[in-house]
């Protein structure tokens, strides 16, 4: 990965660099106009948030069931994370919404189960900074539950009520609009991969001052 | 000892000693009406509560109640060290989840006992047209809930601020109970019951209770060992 | 007869063959859905909302975008900082300690 880092900076850097550009030059949609630009970021912070999601619960079943304490620095980072990308993709979603469908928020699948996501991840943060000691095991346990719990949360919310956009606008996006969207996607995993390396890393040094205060003592 | 008679043991001393005491049932049954209670300003128009806001009621007062139910039940294991003996008996954990999973899952079958008819008497829901869809979509739900609620109500007896955090962590969690519990009781109160609906949203609690209960008792061992 | 160190391996494996089918079973019961309870229109023609600016809307969100980047990026430097300069501090107490 420190070999890898400055590579995926390099590259980050410069997906972002060139992402307004593609953004600005794709074609106007035809019925909601520039507000559609939103799509490109808000969908692809979408994405990496499950995908942080799906990383933290993976990281927490390692930990919990291998006992690797690195496994336990990832799921941490990844919640963190997940909680900052639900952040933005929470914020966006709405301001795209006021415009097409005329209201803030919608009680619909999609919008419920991020928020039910962010709830959880908020709770995994919450644990671990006021849990006291033993609190990584239990937050693990809410990062495992919180993935295991994405299909339940959209199928439910799915019968319920559903007005976003379903699943089928991204496959059927026209040319000249999946190129800037999947360019966005890339930049923000690109994104994603390194500021999760950056928060590990701080988690490991962290361990590593636990040691030494340890060690101190003794 | 076998995992089978471990499990009935633990779940017997708790509802042994609820049977003494009478605290838990006491305390949620009156947290329970005073929670309908307050629904009643919010969902009742001109005498009559609105659609679909009995279902609602129900679901959301037995979550409540299961909260309280739920920490008093594990905070007596805490105030007598219990928790910790049982955990270094030589036993299977797992066989203590599910003894706890089934002392608690009864507590809150005995509460909604109670609740489900004041419900019925209270906002007049016909919840009993389809007795056999209701009680199965109350013990999927209430399984499901109970199942959760046991795995991090255990994890939290230990920890700091318990009070505050089992509500925030159960409440998201289990919100699939909620949403299959109260749309599954709305479809079955709709003058034409909706049957294929409420199959729906019966196999999705039971989906939810398989998946749950299986991760619940693969979590409580590694989770609660020291 | 088995040894029990080769039976909780046996376990193991079961348990994760059985979370790794239930994995693969989850999305497509999720995606074998029956149609939504309730139809619901999208509003994307409100009469109010057309005469609304979009481009403050954008703005906005790609601001928000960035802020939380930033941001992020910003207490990530600091905390790193700290955590170095502790580890500094207290790697000089320990070789000081030693030479006492």
């Amino acid at each position: 990965m420190r070999r890898l880092f400055p590579v995926l900076l390099v590259l980050c850097m410069a997906l972002f660099a060139y992402a307004p550009f593609l953004i600005l030059n794709a074609p106007y949609e035809s019925t909601m106009g520039l507000v559609q630009k939103i799509f490109y970021f808000h969908v692809s912070t979408a994405i990496t948030m499950f995908v942080s999601a799906f990383t933290c619960g993976i990281a927490s079943a390692i930990f919990l069931f291998g006992r690797r304490p690195a496994a336990d620095r990832v799921g941490f980072a990844a919640a963190e994370l997940t909680v900052l990308l639900g952040l933005v993709v929470l914020i966006s979603g709405p301001l795209w919404a006021r415009k097409a469908w005329g209201l803030w928020w919608q009680w619909d699948a999609r919008l419920t189960s991020t928020l039910v996501m962010w709830l959880v991840f908020q709770a995994y943060l919450l644990l671990r900074r006021f849990g006291g000691p033993g609190s990584e095991k239990l937050a693990a346990a809410v990062g495992l539950f919180g993935a295991a719990l994405v299909p339940f949360v959209y199928w439910s919310v799915n019968m319920w009520r559903t007005v976003h956009p379903t699943t089928n606008v991204v496959p059927t996006l026209d040319a000249s609009m999946r190129g800037p969207f999947l360019w966005c996607v890339a930049a923000f995993l690109c994104l994603y991969v390194l500021l999760l390396a950056a928060r590990t890393e701080l988690e490991k040094r962290r361990a590593r001052l636990d040691e030494l205060y340890l060690a101190l003592e003794d | 000892m076998t995992f089978l008679s471990t499990a009935t043991l633990v779940a017997r001393k708790d509802l042994l000693v609820e049977a003494r005491s009478r605290e838990v049932i006491y305390t949620s049954l009156l947290f329970a009406i005073s929670c309908m209670l307050v629904f009643a300003f919010g969902l009742v128009k001109e005498g009559r509560v609105i659609a679909d806001a009995a279902g609602a009621i129900l679901w959301i007062t037995i979550a409540f109640a299961g909260t309280l139910a739920l920490s008093r039940i594990f905070d007596r294991e805490r105030q007598n060290e219990t928790l910790r003996a049982l955990l270094l008996a030589p036993t299977p954990r797992a066989a203590i989840y599910v003894g706890k999973f089934a002392g608690v899952l009864g507590l809150l079958l005995l509460v909604e006992g109670i609740v489900v008819p004041l419900v019925v008497l209270m906002f007049d829901a016909q919840l009993f047209r389809h007795t056999g869809w209701m009680l199965g979509l109350l013990l999927a739900g209430s399984a499901g809930y109970a199942a959760v609620g046991t795995l991090f109500a255990a994890m939290l007896a230990r920890s700091r601020s318990r009070g505050a955090l089992l509500p925030v962590l159960l409440y998201p969690i289990t919100v699939p109970v909620i949403i299959g519990g109260v749309r599954g009781t709305a479809a079955l109160l709709q003058p034409e019951a909706d049957l294929v609906l409420a199959r729906a949203w019966l196999m999705m609690l039971i989906a939810f209770d398989a998946v749950f209960i299986t991760l619940s008792l693969w979590t409580f061992e590694p989770a609660m060992t020291e | 007869m088995t040894s029990p160190v080769s039976k909780t391996k046996r376990m193991r494996v079961l348990r994760a063959t059985f979370v790794a089918v239930l994995l693969l079973i989850l999305p497509a019961i999720a995606h074998r859905q029956p149609p939504a309870q309730e139809g619901f229109v999208p509003v994307d023609q409100l009469p109010g909302a057309e005469q609304m600016p979009a481009a403050p809307l954008v703005a906005a969100a790609y601001a928000v975008a960035w802020a939380a980047v930033l941001l992020y990026l910003f207490s990530i430097w600091k905390r790193l900082g700290t955590v170095e300069r502790e580890l500094a501090d207290v790697a000089k107490r320990i070789e000081a300690g030693s030479r006492r």
